[in-house]
């Protein structure tokens, strides 16, 4: 039908003339407004119960909050989960990378380790290299249980898992990226390396940054399992004192309340180096 | 008149698909060839061969007497290692349909970035070189902007000036206005014809005939692998020889 038709037809019965002088009323929802107070008053009597409840023993959580033995914890645990994080993701890095070459060897290694590193629980791993002097009582002439301590075996058993799933992260941000900049760039005579740190992987960064964020907030919680292995990180640090003192929620809170803020102050870290990252798209206009 | 680019007998499969079934060409100095044909025709591959984008299956190419991605002896041709590859392809510009302009890059950083890490030219010469090439291409006040603020046409242009930088001998454009409106094709062609009046020697794969008979000193017809047709504009748009041709300039023109 032609503009000049339609201009000629009559007006819908229920259009008079000047229909710019009518008023448009939003839909009421009521529904949505029954179900926000509800919520409300859900989230207020699950405080008042957590904060009214004397068994959570708030004065004993101030107590031991900035202990020296718990703050001793929480700084093991950052600094475990900061080495997991770079040696995961360079290991990480090193994977995708032979993942995505054109070697079939690597392209197969890279799969291998990512398969078997993926298949095996965190737990187990960590259980298997505690014990492997059972294995190799010996390493170069060293004992193996005083060449891996606890701690040695913390970091490379979450180092080693870490890296599995950082290999995948990588590489799916590699392969976000259009394959016409890699052209390009070979066109314009880049090297290789240029090609990889300047055009590659900024752009890559932008599809990693997210995942990474999730996986480095994801491995500051699950260090807490090396206390399996004696390794005093923030929740072995309230559980030796609670397995003397049996003051047992109150310093699980301890550990979670610290847990949480660490977590926050990442989230705040990660919004920044997404903004970063996103510099040239669109949203960051 | 020396000649800029030899193509002889280039041969290219992908997989069992041969899209270049015998390609022989030749381009003077100074000179505008623009390849025309249908849809994979192989005219792109061709293109992309020249700077060794794509590896020849058989044949040779040499661009300023020198053979491309590879070192003759005897009868014989070695592949040459990545780095005297990317040394050719700074003497070589290239623009593509889709720009790939880099993103993350401002307009400036995306032209200074082949001068300066691949020609170690020193930085403040190289932004020099860039102001002026945006003037040239009518975008001087870009310089600072992000790609993707940019129109189609605009990005087109910045891509042009990026190959410019290198002060390449030789221009290759594949597909330059397809990606964009058609209100935008016209900024970009007068660039392109600006730089033909200037001597440029480029190679230009379109479907704009128009702008192939304007500027074109040789029109080249490719069809299914092979070069069908070539000469001067008037002869293979006006009175082409085969029927192919004459089929496939009926339905564009």
């Amino acid at each position: 039908m032609s503009s000049d038709t339609l201009a000629k037809a009559p007006a819908a019965p229920d259009i008079p003339e000047g229909a710019d002088s009518l008023r448009i009323v939003p839909q009421r929802r009521l529904g949505q407004w029954i179900a926000a107070v509800a919520v409300l008053v859900l989230l207020g009597l699950a405080a008042n119960s957590v904060l009214r409840n004397d068994a959570f023993q708030w004065d004993v959580v101030a107590d031991y909050f900035t202990s020296r033995s718990v703050l001793r914890g929480l700084w093991l645990t950052l600094w475990l989960t900061a080495v997991v994080m770079v040696l995961g993701f360079a290991l990480g890095t090193l994977l995708a990378a032979a993942r995505l070459s054109a070697n079939p060897v690597l392209r197969a290694v890279s799969w291998g380790y990512v398969w078997l590193f993926r298949s095996i629980p965190i737990l187990v791993q960590l259980l298997l290299w505690f014990n492997i002097g059972a294995l190799y009582p010996q390493i170069l002439g060293v004992k193996t249980v005083d060449l891996l301590g606890p701690v040695t075996v913390a970091v490379i058993g979450l180092t080693l898992h870490e890296a599995a799933y950082a290999a995948e992260v990588v590489r799916g941000g590699i392969l976000s990226v259009d394959r016409g900049q890699v052209e390009a760039a070979q066109a314009l005579g880049l090297s290789r390396w240029r090609r990889w740190w300047r055009i590659v992987l900024p752009q890559a960064m932008r599809s990693i940054v997210p995942p990474a964020g999730n996986m480095l907030i994801g491995t500051l919680k699950g260090t807490s399992i090396v206390s399996v292995i004696a390794v005093q990180d923030l929740l072995y640090s309230v559980q030796l004192v609670y397995h003397r003192t049996y003051e047992v929620i109150p310093l699980l809170m301890v550990a979670t309340v610290w847990y949480t803020v660490v977590t926050s102050v990442l989230s705040v870290g990660q919004y920044y180096v997404e903004r970063y990252y996103a510099r040239g798209s669109e949203a960051a206009r | 008149m020396t000649v800029m680019v030899d193509i002889r007998s280039v041969h290219k499969s992908f997989g069992s698909l041969e899209v270049l079934k015998g390609i022989d060409l030749a381009v003077r100095t100074g000179e505008v060839t623009v390849i025309l044909g249908p849809s994979g025709s192989g005219k792109s591959t061709l293109l992309r061969t020249i700077n060794h984008l794509e590896k020849v299956d058989g044949g040779a190419i040499s661009v300023d007497g020198a053979l491309i991605g590879y070192r003759r002896a005897g009868d014989r041709l070695y592949e040459l290692p990545e780095r005297e590859v990317l040394r050719q392809r700074t003497r070589i510009g290239f623009v593509f349909q889709n720009f790939n302009l880099f993103p993350h890059l401002t307009v400036l950083d995306n032209i200074i970035e082949a001068p300066v890490s691949a020609l170690k030219r020193p930085r403040k010469e190289a932004v020099d070189t860039a102001r002026r090439l945006l003037d040239r291409v009518g975008l001087a006040e870009k310089a600072d902007a992000y790609p993707r603020q940019l129109s189609g046409g605009q990005q087109q242009r910045v891509a042009i000036a990026r190959a410019l930088a290198l002060e390449p001998k030789l221009l290759l454009f594949d597909e330059p206005t397809s990606a964009l409106d058609p209100e935008l094709v016209g900024e970009v062609l007068d660039v392109i014809k600006d730089l033909a009046h200037q001597g440029t020697t480029m190679i230009v794969v379109t479907h704009e005939i128009g702008f192939a008979r304007e500027v074109a000193d040789t029109v080249v017809f490719m069809d299914d692998g092979r070069i069908v047709e070539q000469g001067p504009p008037g002869d293979v748009l006006d009175n082409p020889r085969h029927d192919r041709t004459r089929a496939f300039l009926s339905k564009v023109l």
